[in-house]
């Protein structure tokens, strides 16, 4: 195992060199917190993010991303034939990515990367970017990262795992990709190895220690579908909801998407945009039928499908790494912590 | 592996009005790219994501039958943005087909299996397909006995009127063409909701009859308990279900009922398999 040592002072110079071969992006604040954004010329990622807004999810399926085009122009040869929009083959890193949006970025694969079908987009998007991780010192009082499958110093889906030692970053190159996108940096000042693996092994427990918050998912994969879809609590759960979709929006597991067509004059545009099952829309029928008309059904469907759809369909644990966004950022404190507690804790009575 | 996303371009060959009241057309479209064909290599049973661009895409379920070769064939009920800019498009347009999409109907496992196949209104497009597969003279053999209970609102509402007469006159197809009602005293068939014919009509069930349903809510949920009396158990009743769609291929997720999604698990289950799902559709 390679681990490099990188002294702050030397960062910001690495990280512009990167620019040669890597689109960058990473965490900015605003006066709304911290966001991914792309990081423009000058633009260096904000290391002093402790937790974002929004995930990286947006960096591989952007809330709105133009998919296919054509011409409509009758005069054109190829006129009403769609094409894809040209991917943009450029290496990309994401810088300072939490070891739970990594982890994320891992479950939504298993949705737009199949045996069956590939979302050319998600995957060459994927396929393009290097993820370039640091640990979590401090976690805040919402993570519960570690109880689905990830944590403040995981490794899942990371290409380099970062730990901030005050006036260094101390890096774990976890592949290929990672080590390439270090030797663009010109970070090669490399570590001991013993040393490194202790002192990620102290960081790790220490922050580990922080985390006050713990859920428990594990009798959920031996119930029913129809138990827990039918169980008396789902009205209770609902009640204050508002169905505004914050939650799904700043979820990074969270990967629904609506398509639609625009045109301007003689040129048509496909897009894909991010979608919620919390708009009664998403399901509607153009007869006006609506399978989930309801809010409590659209709840119940955001919550089934994070806790028990998905184990029964991947078998690979629940669709929530952990990092508490939908339960900050919820405007009637709606908290999956609770609501995974009602549903696992569920027995049915006879 | 190719862009799921990007539709086949085709063009529209011919168009009928289907129904007296105009609301249906049927569609024929043929691939531009003579190679698209092959690679449009369907079942009867599955559907595909109608593509236009600049308004949108619309899942339909195909009509025409994998043994009909040279187009694709569609039948399309106008009632949103898509479907109405469709039924306004003339023939010569150039638009787009992706799919084909979803599973079929079991047809390895209706080999050498009675078929009844029960359709009401307009939900007769992926029925059509199935029968003309059925009664082609390479697969006629392959399956027993063929019963079809097919009901419309009134004669004019029935699709493919010419066909349903024509199969009428054979022996190796027991047709039971029924209307809700209707004045016409010329009208030799049935009269009476799909249910009733079924229950009058359809054979018993042994363990060799399967049911393929496909219609409206409503006649599906009255005609569920006339196959029970008649025998027929939860895995010998195939259904095709329809949920508002959007990528066709299992990723945009608005189509689940439980952890199967409609688009690509579907749209075809049995009603064993439907009722260990939420009824979400």
């Amino acid at each position: 195992m390679k681990f490099i040592t990188i002294d702050k002072k030397n960062w910001a110079k690495g990280i512009e060199k990167s620019r040669e071969t890597y689109r960058l992006f990473g965490p900015v604040k605003d006066k709304n917190g911290f966001f991914i954004r792309d990081l423009e010329k000058d633009m260096l990622p904000d290391m002093t993010c402790n937790d974002s807004v929004m995930s990286v999810k947006s960096v591989l399926f952007p809330q709105t991303e133009k998919i296919l085009f054509a011409s409509l122009n009758e005069a054109k040869e190829d006129h009403h034939i769609m094409k894809r929009v040209p991917f943009d083959p450029k290496q990309r890193a994401v810088v300072g990515i939490k070891p739970y949006d990594a982890k994320a970025v891992e479950l939504v694969k298993m949705n737009f990367d199949t045996d069956d079908y590939r979302d050319p987009y998600w995957c060459d998007a994927y396929e393009a970017t290097t993820f370039v991780g640091v640990g979590i010192n401090k976690p805040g009082p919402f993570d519960f990262s570690t109880s689905t499958g990830t944590g403040p110093f995981s490794e899942t889906g990371l290409d380099v795992l970062m730990a901030d030692l005050d006036d260094a970053y101390l890096a774990k190159i976890l592949t290929d990709k990672g080590d390439a996108f270090m030797k663009s940096c010109g970070f090669d000042k490399v570590a001991d190895e013993k040393e490194s693996l202790a002192l990620f092994d102290i960081l790790r427990k220490e922050a580990e220690k922080n985390i006050s918050s713990h859920i428990d998912s594990s009798k959920l994969k031996d119930k029913t579908v129809l138990e827990l879809h039918e169980a008396p609590f789902w009205d209770d759960i609902a009640f204050s909801c508002i169905n505004c979709g914050t939650c799904t929006f700043v979820c990074p597991t969270c990967w629904c998407f609506d398509i639609q067509d625009e045109a301007k004059q003689k040129y048509a545009s496909r897009f894909r945009n991010w979608d919620t099952c919390m708009s009664p829309l998403f399901t509607k029928h153009a007869t006006g039928h609506n399978p989930r008309d309801s809010k409590t059904q659209r709840v119940r469907q955001r919550f089934m499908h994070k806790l028990k759809y998905f184990i029964d369909k991947y078998d690979q644990g629940i669709m929530c790494v952990g990092c508490g966004r939908c339960v900050k950022s919820c405007p009637v404190n709606i908290d999956i912590r609770e609501v995974c507690k009602i549903m696992n804790s569920y027995v049915k009575s006879n | 592996m190719e862009n799921p996303y990007l539709p086949y371009p085709v063009r529209i060959d011919n168009i009928e009005i289907a129904t007296e009241d105009k609301s249906l057309k049927t569609f024929k479209f043929v691939f531009i790219n003579p190679e698209d064909e092959k690679k449009f290599s369907y079942h009867a049973g599955q559907f595909a994501e109608l593509s236009i661009p600049g308004i949108g895409e619309i899942p339909i379920g195909i009509a025409s039958s994998p043994v009909e070769k040279g187009f694709v064939k569609f039948t399309v009920f106008r009632t949103g943005v898509v479907t109405s800019h469709l039924h306004n498009m003339k023939v010569g347009d150039i638009m787009g087909i992706r799919g084909p999409l979803g599973n079929w109907y079991p047809w390895d496992k209706l080999e050498n299996k009675n078929v009844v196949i029960i359709g009401g209104g307009f939900a007769f497009t992926t029925l059509r397909s199935s029968i003309i597969y059925m009664l082609d003279p390479a697969n006629r053999k392959k399956f027993k006995n063929i019963d079809v209970v097919y009901g419309a609102r009134s004669p004019g509402m029935l699709l493919y009127r010419e066909e349903l007469y024509e199969w009428e006159k054979r022996d190796d197809i027991n047709m039971h063409i029924t209307v809700d009602g209707t004045n016409d005293t010329s009208w030799k068939y049935h009269k009476g909701f799909v249910p009733q014919i079924v229950e009058q009509n359809a054979p018993k069930a042994d363990e060799n009859t399967y049911a393929i349903i496909c219609g409206p809510p409503i006649m599906i949920k009255f005609t569920q308990p006339a196959l029970v009396a008649l025998g027929y158990k939860e895995h010998q009743i195939i259904m095709s279900l329809e949920n508002r769609m959007k990528c066709g291929i299992g990723m945009c997720g608005r189509c689940n009922i439980g952890k199967e999604l409609v688009c690509k698990d579907g749209p075809v289950f049995t009603l064993e398999q439907l009722n260990k799902t939420p009824k979400e559709y």
